[in-house]
């Protein structure tokens, strides 16, 4: 938690972690990319790579207890809440040791115990579960925040703006966060909205509006503990604004820049902001070792080639497991 | 034993479970405005305060997935719609979210939530005021659907869904509000899953479904003077649903007659009678029949309205076929009209 920024060393302690958890994902996803040809994960992805930098700023601003609740595109926020692979790579081979026993997979990833409550692969769907979430949170006075995790095409549903509203009305401690990647999956901004800027509209409510035009998860970090404090002040909702660039096509592994929704060009700019690229030159010149970020980079790489190898080997689960979890107590 | 109403009924449901457990809360459109859900809510504003009985926009997609929310996370939430129809904004959160949650996260959370419905009728309550649609609900895993019938289930169902660590959705017809009856002043639940024999009879078993069970119950009158035994058999919860009740008692009668509050097509009805020819094949001495609603959206003029609902003499001249017996004389029987309760206009 940083509140306050003395020393050199908490500084980089912070960048490191944020370094770590993007590593993380950057990898666990490459490594999908690398073994989904095998087609032995039967499960649509949705993939994270190029929005690193906002679940790890986010997700290292909340407390461990927070909550956090997400959308089809969410590895990172699994990842970045969770920070083990194990249940995940099981989850994606759909065996019986995965985070919800191989029935979500990619899509409905969760640990309720970690505070990862849900994510939907019904856009927008997950932002009222989340207000209730706030709402509860209220009602029992125990402090924890909940931060729901969506893209701008959630900004075009109606139950973003009940759900707004909702939170204004209330005064529910919850952190709206819209990862902007400008599509609805290749429907680009300006044929869905008209508003130019949905931080102005969202103002207008009693809601503290954020946005940052960036992909350093420090500052995105700071900006979140910004609106966390406001949170705190202000006894009502926040609302934070991201853009990042969708490095992959809308579900799949591969790129889609052949498709003519959008250019190569485009994403070459956006790559040379890439979070991981450019957290990394931050902890170099911070005066972290490469030999420091070798290590750690490699026990990160261990460990998912581990959890895949778990996975891989796990048995599935016997179909009876069909029948189970639909009710309690089956 | 002390007699109060359905309505009555299901408030004290919701006051004694509030009494007995701080994370019940009660909310929705209207809950504690001066008409309170046609006094289902009284009271409850008064005993608990606005943390625990508030009004909403009017927003049921998001409000019933705050209900979620709140649920995952320790709470008990009632909602409650005052007609069925609005409720039908929420379908994303139920069918999509709310029963899907448990099973999303291998087993390890319930959604603990009782949504409240009511089904409107009469005085020109039209197509969008009057659905029941339980066989909709039903039709999706991970949902249970109440239809409580009589004061006493009313208080006991309610009581067992605020219990229950599923989601719950209690189907209301407001012509039973005004039902009267013995109800325990105690808190207590009736499982749900246990349908409830409403009348013996040998000749003939008819499964009814809330308002129908009233009309069946008059059908099952006037047969009874013409010696005719009509065993009437409610389920009062449809998913779960008691097959063994329904399955013995057609097996012994032979004959299933379905009386649903709702269209037939694709229906509860229908339901029923696949699990009656399925189960009790050998004992039919005549095809399942099924009534309903016409498959049409409910008219508003009185006279198309009443076409369109079938009531107690719909049952009789059903019977009567099934039986094949010559048609009762029922001129000067008095049917059931709301027009005696509720004078217009609006």
């Amino acid at each position: 938690m940083q509140t306050f920024n003395k020393g050199a060393i908490v500084e980089d302690h912070l960048c490191i972690n944020l370094y770590k958890t993007m590593y993380l994902i950057r990898r666990a996803e490459e490594k999908i990319q690398e073994y989904y040809p095998d087609d032995e994960m039967k499960t649509p992805m949705h993939m994270s790579m190029g929005e690193e930098a906002i679940v790890a700023g986010v997700c290292h601003a909340l407390s461990p207890d927070d909550q956090v609740l997400g959308t089809y595109r969410s590895h990172a926020l699994y990842l970045a809440k969770t920070g083990e692979t194990d249940r995940f790579f099981s989850e994606m081979y759909g065996k019986a040791e995965g985070c919800a026993r191989g029935k979500a997979g990619s899509m409905h990833l969760s640990a309720p115990e970690q505070g990862l409550l849900c994510c939907s692969a019904i856009v927008a769907s997950s932002i009222p579960v989340a207000l209730g979430t706030a709402f509860a949170n209220k009602y029992k006075q125990n402090a924890k925040k909940v931060a729901v995790f969506f893209g701008d095409g959630a900004l075009d549903a109606g139950v973003f703006w009940e759900s707004l509203n909702f939170a204004c009305l209330k005064k529910l401690p919850i952190l709206f966060v819209c990862e902007d990647n400008g599509f609805a999956v290749h429907t680009r901004r300006e044929h869905r909205q008209g508003y130019v800027s949905i931080n102005d509209v969202v103002s207008k409510f009693n809601c503290n509006a954020f946005q940052e035009d960036t992909t350093d998860a420090e500052v995105i970090y700071n900006v979140s503990r910004a609106a966390m404090r406001a949170l705190e002040e202000n006894d009502g909702p926040c609302f934070l604004r991201f853009r990042y660039y969708r490095y992959l096509e809308h579900v799949g592994i591969n790129e889609d820049f052949d498709a003519g929704y959008r250019s190569r060009s485009e994403y070459l700019q956006w790559r040379e902001k890439d979070p991981l690229t450019v957290l990394k030159s931050k902890l170099l010149f911070k005066g972290v070792g490469m030999e420091e970020l070798a290590v750690m980079e490699s026990e990160i790489e261990a460990k998912i080639l581990k959890s895949i190898e778990l996975a891989k080997k796990a048995p599935l689960a016997t179909t009876s497991e069909l029948q189970q979890g639909v009710y309690q107590c089956e | 034993m002390r007699v109060i109403s359905y309505c009555e009924a299901l408030n004290e449901a919701m006051m004694q479970e509030m009494e007995r457990d701080s994370t019940v809360f009660v909310y929705g459109i209207g809950v504690p405005d001066h008409k309170r859900i046609f006094g289902t809510t009284s009271g409850i504003l008064e005993r608990f305060g606005p943390e625990r009985c508030f009004d909403t926009p009017i927003a049921e997609d998001s409000m019933t997935g705050l209900g979620l929310g709140a649920a995952i996370n320790g709470l008990r939430p009632i909602h409650v719609h005052i007609r069925v129809d609005f409720l039908l904004l929420a379908m994303n959160q139920l069918a999509n979210m709310i029963s899907c949650y448990r099973y999303a996260s291998g087993g390890k959370f319930g959604v603990p939530i009782v949504i409240r419905a009511v089904v409107g009728r009469g005085w020109g309550q039209g197509f969008q005021h009057s659905k029941s649609m339980h066989g909709t609900f039903a039709h999706v895993p991970g949902l249970k659907v109440i239809l409580p019938t009589s004061p006493v289930d009313a208080k006991g169902l309610l009581t067992a869904a605020i219990r229950d660590d599923d989601p719950v959705l209690a189907i209301e017809h407001r012509w039973l509000y005004w039902q009267v009856g013995e109800v325990p002043e105690e808190p207590f639940a009736t499982p749900l899953g246990k349908a409830r024999v409403v009348r013996p009879g040998d000749d003939l078993t008819i499964v009814a479904t809330s308002w129908l069970n009233v009309e069946a119950d008059h059908a099952a009158s006037i047969l009874s003077k013409r010696g005719i035994g009509i065993e009437i058999v409610d389920p009062r919860t449809i998913t779960p649903l008691d097959e063994d009740t329904i399955i013995t008692s057609v097996a012994k009668t032979g004959r299933c007659l379905v009386a649903d509050n709702d269209w037939t097509y694709c229906g509860f009805g229908s339901e029923i009678a696949a699990l009656v020819s399925e189960k009790c094949f050998d004992s039919l001495k005549s095809p399942v029949t099924r009534i309903g609603f016409a498959n049409t959206p409910c008219p508003t003029a009185r006279h198309l309205e009443n076409a369109f609902y079938p009531n107690a003499e719909t049952i009789v001249r059903k019977v009567e076929k099934m039986l094949d017996l010559e048609p009762t004389d029922l001129t000067d029987e008095v049917f059931y009209s709301h027009e005696r309760r509720f004078k217009g206009p609006f």
